[in-house]
């Protein structure tokens, strides 16, 4: 691996009560890359994204965001850090509803104190290219499934984040909407440059990703890598 | 599929006869296709020839049923690679993951091992596979779409055997 990496988690252990969610888990992403945390269901995965996000904070280990100890920071400086260096997309139930979806897509610029009408012209611009152009008056509650992710990817995108953090993004989706959930979060991604820590168990939604490390009972393995160095 | 590896494997436990190998074979992983004798005798002089396995003797009379063999250590070591290398996805390999399962935990290897190894190899063919799609027509993506399914059939096979390698470790073992 050459340089420094975007964002790096390194032996994190976290336990709720008895159940030791991470037990040695280390893991580097670098810039612009799509890595997929894969393993089966209460391996830890999600608990790993959390602390790599700064959500979650580890009993012990070090999660540092361009070298930067990440737990270092107060929960002021770690909240502005998610506002401005990260996007989020999980399963469901992420838009707010009350609002209609350009307003949930313009809602992140708002919170930094982009001005409304600037907001929502960025917002409206992620509409069309996430073909959502008919949606943008609806609340989320009117719209299917599948275009509920993508206003979820739209609003994870529409602050040109550094990372965004997907956790089992098309968990709730069939696999046609899944896979257009995928195609365009990988494509923007791509464009704007971000990484993407993409939590997942299914593996063909892990064949968008560029490389995959696997949780077992809180602990990370890089088998392709392992294999690289086993020739 | 290999039989000549599974024989080695089994060989490991100590020097059996050509028959007592075979009957092993067929009740483990011989399903409804059970050895010929002559698949059993080929198998054994090929491996006698790579040095593979050894005579540990003969016993007086005629007949092949009469010898009795033992893994060499270049035997073990093929075994071995064997186990820890990759199979090229392709379609019906159940037969030999299922064999190489097995045949881990019965030699007290590590099966978990073997199924991560093979998973990185699946997700190789398949990020390629979803690459070409991004790039192809409509009909391109529905021949890759066939294939992709297919990988994530052997994966969640792979995952769920996996989840019960303790269990299918005590039922083998037993
Ligand atoms: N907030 C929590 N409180 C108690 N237990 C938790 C909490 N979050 C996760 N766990 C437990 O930690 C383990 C790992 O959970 P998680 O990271 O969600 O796994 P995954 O995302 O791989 O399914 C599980 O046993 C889960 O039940
Ligand atoms: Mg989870």
């Amino acid at each position: 691996m050459t340089g420094q990496p975007l964002l790096e988690a390194d032996g994190l252990h976290k336990a709720f009560g008895p159940t030791k969610a991470l037990d040695g888990a280390s893991i580097a992403i670098r810039a612009g890359e799509i890595v997929a945390i894969m393993g089966p269901s209460g391996s830890g995965k999600s608990t790993l994204l959390h602390c790599l996000a700064g959500i979650v904070r580890p009993d012990s280990g070090h999660v540092r965001y361009q070298g930067a100890e990440i737990s270092a920071l107060s929960d002021g400086e770690r909240s502005a850090l998610r506002r401005t260096q990260f996007g989020f997309v999980f399963q469901f139930g992420q838009l707010v509803p009350e609002l209609t979806c350009l307003e949930n897509i313009a809602l992140p610029l708002r919170m930094e104190g982009v001005r409304r009408r600037e907001a929502e012209a960025r917002a409206a611009e992620w509409l069309d290219r996430l073909d959502l152009a008919d949606v943008g008056r609806k609340r989320p509650g009117e719209v299917s499934g599948g275009q509920g992710q993508r206003v979820a990817v739209a609003r994870a995108l529409v602050t040109r984040p550094r990372a965004v953090f997907a956790d089992e993004p098309t968990g709730a989706l069939d696999s046609l909407n899944g896979e257009r959930v995928m195609r365009l979060l990988t494509e923007a991604a791509r464009e704007t440059g971000a990484a993407v820590v993409l939590v997942t168990h299914e593996a063909r939604v892990a064949g968008y990703s560029d490389r995959e490390i696997v949780v077992r009972d809180g602990r990370t393995r890089d088998i392709a890598r392992e294999m690289e160095g086993a020739l | 599929m290999s039989i000549g590896q599974t024989f080695l494997g089994l060989l490991e436990s100590g020097p059996r006869h050509g028959y007592d190998l075979k009957k092993t074979y067929d009740d483990r992983f011989g399903h409804a296709r059970p050895l010929h004798y002559g698949q059993v005798y080929a198998t054994l002089s090929r491996l006698l020839k790579d040095g593979l396995v050894e005579l540990d003797g003969v016993e007086p009379g005629e007949g092949p049923e009469r010898k009795r063999y033992a893994v060499t250590s270049a035997g073990v070591s093929d075994v071995e690679l064997w186990l820890a290398s990759a199979e090229k996805p392709e379609p019906y390999l159940q037969n030999t993951l299922y064999t190489k399962v097995i045949l881990a935990l019965l030699t007290g290897r590590s099966a978990a091992d073997l199924l991560d190894v093979q998973r990185a190899e699946h997700l190789r063919l398949m990020r390629e596979l979803t690459r070409r799609k991004a790039g192809g027509d409509l009909a391109d993506n529905l021949v890759c779409d066939h294939a992709l399914f297919h990988l994530d059939a052997d994966l969640r096979w792979l995952e769920l055997t996996a989840a019960r390698l303790d269990d299918l470790r005590r039922q083998v073992r037993a």
